[in-house]
């Protein structure tokens, strides 16, 4: 019969294409997005039990119909008010730059990041409002509301401008840097994006994110022990980072640093590469990491890759370089006291170091993060008793 | 039913029996502790009883309208005096009497040597919707 199986993934995959044809067909941005975010709020009632032969079609031909449907409602709502694309003719199905359009759309810089984020995960995700909800632990009306406002922004914005990749590439690193909090998990669904654009367009620094993003989902089973605490670099069970990814981001840094157009991505993927690399935290090329954070700082001037940097040099030419380094930075830095704190272990002064660790706990931002510094102040408070 | 918030105090609360700071207990204390405040809100939401829970963190500052067109006056950081809320749990339950028996078990979170913190929580009754039937 050539029906295919319910995938959640093909369905979301399939959503930025099917509203670059609606738009191609003269569908406005913020209609159409809702049509096709209708169409798969309508997949994924029907699909798992009647699966469609194909696919796209299935979606395009539901989402056209809502959109005719509330484009009909919308005209006799008004009345005889004239609207130019009540009827819009069809039109050419859409080419790949159609639905990279999307991207530049969804992440246009006169969005929030946050905004940007959400548009991102409904137009080119395909995620329903209720799962992005869900994924940001906020109620599904204040998602709903982030996202029609975002759109409203963007409407006025003409989908035929190129956009700035720079931008696209922000919002993917935004998603997936929001972890898994909820039933979704935001990495997985970032580094599918990225692939997809990846695909769609040939750029290092495209390339450099989905490494990046690749290498280090690796470690994620490493990062948490069982009872949820986190677990630092040098205490991971390496055994347990996933082998596949972290040949896979290799592969595809390699092939973006060979074009000689060195971005912040591929520059952090080749740290994440390193790190990847090693056998054992102290099997680590540090003098390299520190090489690669200094090219970093260099194109960003970013504090935080500063901070970084320091706990690599300290780990190259010893503690007491990285507490040189160390205060020629902001204090005020996030994660500056933790920085301190294990420095000053590394030097061996446990007691000073204990109290940077509790400091570093009151200005954590995650549960995890404050439990992890406590338990660290702890265990040296222990040590020096 | 009805909701009750449960209010843990980092200061300004009377002092827990137990009363040491969690940096001069060991790492196997804070982590049979974080166990139990975790085993507690999920036996909470197994037994339809959990709203909501949050922790905050010991950060913040005052902030106040400061007038047409200026920006709002903010001071901070808190004093050490201030009262400091650590955190919340909302629970909807059906007496007063579950509630208080509730925070007792809360408050009853292995501390330092594994004995229980006895720390003051803090109830307090949701305003709810009127009832439907007044008389």
């Amino acid at each position: 019969m050539g029906t295919t199986p319910f995938d959640p993934a093909v369905v979301r995959s399939l959503a930025p294409d099917v509203l670059a044809i609606l738009v191609r067909r003269g569908a406005g941005f913020a209609a159409g997005e809702d049509a096709v975010q209708e169409a798969l709020v309508e997949a994924w009632r029907t699909w798992p039990d009647d699966p469609p032969r194909d696919p796209k079609a299935w979606l395009v031909t539901v989402a056209w119909r809502r959109l005719v449907d509330a484009t009909r409602s919308e005209v006799s709502r008004r009345e005889r008010e004239e609207r130019v694309d009540a009827r819009p003719a069809p039109g050419p199905a859409a080419s790949t730059d159609d639905s990279l359009q999307l991207y530049f759309l969804c992440a246009h810089p006169s969005l929030t990041p946050s905004s940007a984020a959400a548009l991102t995960l409904r137009a080119v995700g395909g995620l329903t409002t209720r799962q992005i909800a869900e994924a940001y632990l906020v109620p599904e009306a204040t998602m709903a509301q982030r996202i029609s406002r975002a759109k409203r922004t963007v409407s006025e914005q003409r989908l035929d401008r190129p956009g700035d990749v720079a931008t696209v590439l922000r919002t993917l690193y935004l998603v997936f840097n929001e972890g898994y909090s909820g039933d979704l998990d935001l990495a997985s669904e970032a580094i599918r994006m990225t692939r997809q654009l990846a695909a769609a367009v040939d750029h290092p620094e495209i390339s450099g994110l989905l490494a990046l993003m690749l290498l280090h989902h690796a470690r994620r089973d490493a990062r948490t022990a069982p009872d949820g605490s986190l677990v630092p670099l040098a205490e991971q069970d390496r055994t347990q980072w996933d082998t596949a990814a972290i040949t896979e981001g290799v592969a595809i840094l390699q092939l973006a640093l060979s074009r000689d157009r060195l971005g912040e991505f591929q520059a952090q993927a080749a740290i994440a590469a390193l790190h990847a690399d090693a056998r054992a935290f102290t099997a680590t090329d540090w003098v390299q990491v520190v090489e690669w954070y200094d090219e970093l700082v260099r194109l960003t001037q970013n504090p935080v890759a500063q901070l970084n940097r320091v706990v690599a040099l300290a780990q190259a030419d010893g503690a007491r370089a990285g507490l040189a380094a160390l205060a020629e930075l902001d204090d005020s830095l996030p994660r500056f006291s933790a920085v301190a704190a294990h420095l000053h272990e590394m030097d061996g002064d446990l007691a000073l170091a204990a109290r940077l660790y509790a400091e570093a706990a009151t200005k954590a931002t995650s549960t995890a993060e404050r439990d992890h510094l406590v338990r660290q102040a702890a265990r040296l408070n222990a040590a020096t008793r | 039913m009805a909701k009750y918030l449960l209010l843990k105090h980092y200061r300004g609360a009377p002092a827990a029996r137990n009363d040491v700071m969690m940096d001069q207990w060991t790492p196997e204390e804070i982590s049979a502790h974080i166990q139990y405040m975790n085993d507690f809100a999920d036996r909470r939401r197994e037994a339809g009883e959990l709203v909501a829970e949050q922790a905050l963190a010991p950060t913040g500052l005052w902030v106040q309208y400061a007038g047409e067109g200026r920006p709002p006056v903010t001071d901070g950081p808190f004093a050490e005096t201030k009262d400091l809320i650590a955190g919340f749990m909302i629970i909807d339950v059906d007496t007063p009497e579950r509630a208080v028996e509730l925070a007792g078990e809360l408050s009853a979170a292995p501390g330092k040597n594994g004995e229980p913190l006895h720390e003051w929580l803090e109830v307090r009754p949701l305003y709810g919707e009127p009832p439907l039937v007044q008389d």
